[in-house]
């Protein structure tokens, strides 16, 4: 009995090895379910997906403190949440940079910035960067707009806020909102991916 | 010629040569242009820095390619800058940047804010965070991505094995 299970075991090891591999190096693709995560909010709060019972779905957006382009983006991002909270997209804001390599992005930095822009969502720190390479997270600012599917939730847009960063309103593809307005409306989003630049997320050296 | 009109055409030729080596003024292109500019039929290997003037790691990694340059000036390398910084800060940021830092490689400005519209045509796997690099040449099907920033002596490495 004990022979025969071990082959099977160790199939299935090797299987979750490879995949758990394959979303390190490549990060959620849209469709994919995203897996729950727990971080420390400026609060000192932990905050997961799950914690709220009541939403269609999340804005989350890899952003930082120093990056020029996140700070372009920032009351964009504030915009978003003021917008699509109240429908059941809160936003979720995630901050992964290393906080050796980019000082302004520590911990007491990320409550100082929430306190003074008064951000009316989470701002959460990815201290360990797992949550960041398990996105696939490569900038800042770096959005995921999710849907809740009963408890999972499955990837519906990657990429930028919008195509114009220096000026919100003369943005004429506004690639979140949009993809965001399509899945209230109970739609396929119709742009479910767009780049633009933006600050390379500070990696710890492994 | 006199003495004096010898040393005042070398004085002249001198200070000519000096300032147009450091007041590089930046071209503004579009994506066609850069893509000629990088897939030239030939057998020089382009070294593509896509950077911008408010990025941290790319102002500290430019010594790279600059050291890169002048170690291979010599030699069928070229290296291009590619600033992706607002057109509208050509004037009051990327000139001064280029010209206080008396930068020597090429510096275009690329002037193609959506991204969208031509990544895929140079770099399908990059994701638009600053810096960039791509290490080219056509003829020889030489196509290096690196999308983060070089490691020091990366760039030495990577050109020792692909220039011609």
């Amino acid at each position: 009995m004990k022979k025969t299970a071990f082959l099977p075991m160790v199939a299935l090891l090797l299987a979750v090895a490879l995949m758990s591999y394959r979303n390190a190096s490549d990060g959620y693709k849209v469709g994919d379910t995203v897996q729950d995560f727990k971080l420390k909010n400026v609060d000192g709060k932990t905050v997961s997906l799950a914690d709220k019972k009541d939403v269609k779905g999340y804005i989350i957006a890899f952003t930082c403190n120093t990056c020029p382009v996140a700070k372009a983006y920032e009351s964009r991002i504030v915009a978003l949440n003021e917008q699509f909270a109240p429908k059941g997209y809160p936003v979720l804001a995630i901050q992964s940079n290393d906080a050796q390599l980019s000082p302004g992005d520590s911990y007491s930095a990320m409550q100082e910035r929430a306190k003074s822009k008064s951000y009316s969502f989470p701002y959460l720190y990815d201290e360990s960067q797992t949550v960041a390479k398990s996105f696939g997270a490569t900038n800042t600012p770096h959005m995921f707009v999710v849907k809740k599917e009963g408890n999972q939730y499955r990837v519906a847009y990657i990429g930028a806020i919008d195509n114009n960063q220096r000026d919100a309103a003369a943005a004429d593809k506004k690639y979140v909102a949009e993809a965001v307005n399509e899945l209230l409306a109970g739609k396929t989003v119709t742009t479910p991916s767009a780049r633009a630049i933006g600050c390379g997320i500070k990696w710890r050296d492994a | 010629m006199s003495m004096k009109s010898i040393c005042g055409l070398f004085l002249i030729t001198f200070f000519l040569s000096v300032t147009s080596a450091r007041s590089q003024s930046v071209k503004v292109i579009k994506f066609d242009q850069l893509n000629q500019l990088i897939h030239k039929p030939n057998d020089t290997l382009y070294v593509v820095n896509f950077w911008a003037t408010w990025c941290a790691p790319c102002v500290k990694e430019l010594p790279e390619f600059e050291r890169a340059r002048q170690a291979y000036a010599s030699q069928k390398v070229s290296v291009l800058l590619v600033s992706m910084d607002d057109k509208a800060d050509l004037a009051k940021k990327v000139n001064p940047f280029v010209r206080n830092r008396k930068i020597q490689s090429s510096v275009v400005l690329l002037d193609e804010p959506d991204l969208n519209a031509w990544v895929d045509q140079v770099a399908p796997e990059w994701s638009g965070a600053l810096p960039m690099t791509l290490i080219l040449n056509k003829q020889r099907n030489v196509r290096q991505y690196i999308g983060r920033p070089v490691k020091e002596g990366e760039l030495a490495t990577i050109i020792n094995q692909h220039k011609p």
